[in-house]
């Protein structure tokens, strides 16, 4: 693998008195999609969170293309050009679908200087935008908010995109309009660093895998090693079904 | 909006948008009420006139007070000082001109109170500023610490007033053309009355304008909802607190000329005895809502003066009636915007 984009070296974060991260390694390469795997409670969000500099790593180095994050501030995180899409979607309810895609272009004023071009390919991948622009978003179903929260972040380009379990309850229709949307993205040549708990889903899409648990990251690989060998599956994921029963 | 292609109704179902208007109704509800209690159309017309005086001075106030606390959960019970701050520079400008306060001629006049208004909102919000950073920044994210660092500034700051103007009350007499009324049939209204409820809507015009119309008051919209995402996306939170802080106190400060000119007296203690009140306005309105604080403002000033006429002794404690009904009603207020 090249120089990675995105490099956690032995990443502790602690929230509170709390020690979540115990030493996070994990590399993500330039234009591919990275899945990160692991059982309820592993530490996968507090991996992104950490990244985007929501919590501050209490050891080791978050390095993105080549400059440690660790001491920046979120908004200098996502001008370096990280954008994030949090575990909850982070939709602004009472905002329209509009004002909800003008936050994320931030040189616009006002959404028609959003870059036309660029936002009717966004209406292209998701049409329901286009049709609810005006709503106030919090009325929008959950399906419709996760892919607000997703154009959102691709409005405009940016170099890394974080997306935390964009299939989270979401009936299988929208999950299958997500992974086209998702392959469409990949052609674009954006590296996404994308958290999963559905196998089936992330297996069409991923380049690569981690796998975490209790705040580590236990298996690095391909998706093709990994979704080929069904052993390791079971020993990885099945270990993950049996630890949450 | 039309959808080009008739699509799954299950994916495309969407209730139909309808702003929540039912708080912006209890206002007429209120005054119609008040019409058959107060027994003469004149008293009414005087009373409601009273009422929406006081509510537009007290939006003018709150209006700050329920944004800071909506974007960083800042409980600022030191905001008073601003208003006791800016009715004492008002003593101060208008005080040097008498000679065109006392003129009958309305430009005079106006030039007499506007420089005084500008006065209070400039050094209030550069007061604001130094308040921000030595009193709140500190203790951002702990509250018990907020409440009783920002009581303390207010103490304090009251106590430097009184070293500059002195602690006895002083007279803020009304230029002579805002004196008087203006007589529609047997109904009296006070002219500065009239006068405060046109400022206190073009306040509430110019802050939906920004709020609603410009990409600032969406990104305090968006804030007071969440602001971990307003940082992801790439916003610097802090200085849009430390804007909306200083704007805030600067309104305030206007609001103590106002206040001021409305009691034609201003006392050190002014400050101190609305800051209650403004809390019951913000908790009334939803804390963070805009809409909601003028809402608010409105119910507890008609209700003042309402109780004040009809029942005084219940008078006192009507506007912690009020809130306690509204918060049965909606816990989180009229319009509640911060959702964390
Ligand atoms: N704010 C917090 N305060 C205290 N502990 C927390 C906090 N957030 C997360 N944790 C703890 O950190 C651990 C990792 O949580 P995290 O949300 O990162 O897991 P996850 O892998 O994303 O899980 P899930 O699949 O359920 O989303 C959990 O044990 C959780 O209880
Ligand atoms: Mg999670």
């Amino acid at each position: 693998m090249s120089t990675p984009l995105l490099k956690l070296e032995a990443v502790h974060t602690h929230i509170g008195a709390y020690h979540i991260l115990h030493g996070v390694d994990l590399e993500v390469a330039h234009g591919e999609l990275t899945v990160l795997l692991g059982r309820n409670g592993a530490g996968k969000t507090t991996t992104l969170r950490t990244i985007m500099g929501l919590w501050h790593p209490s050891a080791g180095r978050v390095l993105f293309d080549g400059e440690d994050l660790g001491a920046l501030g979120t908004p200098e995180i996502a001008h370096r050009g990280i954008s994030y899409v949090p575990e909850n979607m982070g939709i602004f309810a009472e905002l329209t679908v509009a004002e909800n895609m003008l936050l994320a272009a931030r040189g616009a004023k006002r959404p028609e200087d959003i870059d036309p071009k660029r936002l009717e390919w966004v209406f292209g991948l998701f049409p329901a935008l286009k049709r609810f622009w005006q709503h106030p978003a919090g009325l929008l179903s959950g399906g419709q908010k996760q892919m607000v929260a997703v154009a959102r972040a691709i409005i405009e380009p940016r170099k890394l995109l974080l997306i935390d379990e964009p299939s989270k309850g979401l009936a299988p229709a929208i999950i299958q309009n997500m992974v086209e949307a998702f392959r469409e993205l990949k052609r674009t040549d954006t590296t996404i660093l994308l958290v999963e708990q559905n196998f089936n889903f992330a297996r069409q899409l991923g380049d690569r895998v981690a796998v975490m648990d209790d705040g580590r990251v236990v298996h690095a690989g391909t998706m093709a090693a990994l979704a080929g060998d069904e052993g390791l599956q079971q020993q990885l994921l099945g270990l993950s079904l049996a630890a949450h029963q | 909006m039309k959808p080009s292609v008739p699509a799954a109704p299950a994916l495309d179902a969407l209730p139909a948008v309808r702003p929540d208007r039912v708080p912006l109704m209890l206002l007429p509800v209120l005054v119609l009420a008040a019409l058959p209690l107060t027994g003469s159309l004149s008293t009414w017309v005087t009373l409601t006139f009273a009422g929406l005086a006081m509510g537009m001075i007290i939006f003018i106030i709150a209006s700050g007070l329920t944004l800071v606390f909506g974007l960083m959960d800042v409980l600022n019970f030191g905001h008073g000082v601003f208003i006791t701050l800016g009715a004492f520079l008002a003593t101060a400008v208008l005080g040097r001109m008498t000679g065109w306060t006392e003129s009958e001629s309305l430009t005079r006049n106006l030039a007499a109170v506007l420089p005084a208004m500008l006065a209070a909102v400039v050094v209030a919000g550069l007061v604001g500023l130094a308040f921000e950073r030595l009193i709140i920044r500190p203790v951002y994210g702990q509250p018990l610490k907020q409440i009783m660092i920002t009581m303390g500034g207010m103490i304090v700051g009251v106590e430097l007033i009184k070293v500059v103007w002195g602690p006895q009350a002083i007279p803020l007499p009304l230029p002579a053309a805002f004196r008087g009324s203006f007589l529609f049939g047997e109904a009296a209204v006070e002219k500065y009355r009239l006068i405060a409820v046109v400022v206190g809507l073009a306040v509430f015009g110019a802050m939906s304008w920004v709020l609603g119309r410009t990409k600032v008051g969406l990104l305090i919209r968006a804030g007071v909802q969440d602001r971990e995402m307003v940082e992801s996306l790439g916003y610097r939170i802090g200085r849009l607190f430390v804007g909306v802080f200083v704007a805030g106190s600067a309104l305030a400060g206007l609001g103590g000329v106002m206040w001021g000119l409305y009691q034609q007296s201003v006392t050190p203690e002014m400050g101190g005895q609305i800051n209650v009140l403004l809390f019951i306005v913000i908790i009334i309105g939803g804390m963070g809502s805009v809409g909601g604080c003028f809402i608010g403002a409105l119910l507890v000033g008609l209700i003042s003066n309402y109780a004040g006429f009809l029942a005084p002794k219940v008078a006192l404690f009507s506007n912690i009636l009020l809130m306690v009904a509204v918060l049965l009603w909606r816990p989180q207020g009229l319009y509640s915007v911060v959702k964390r």
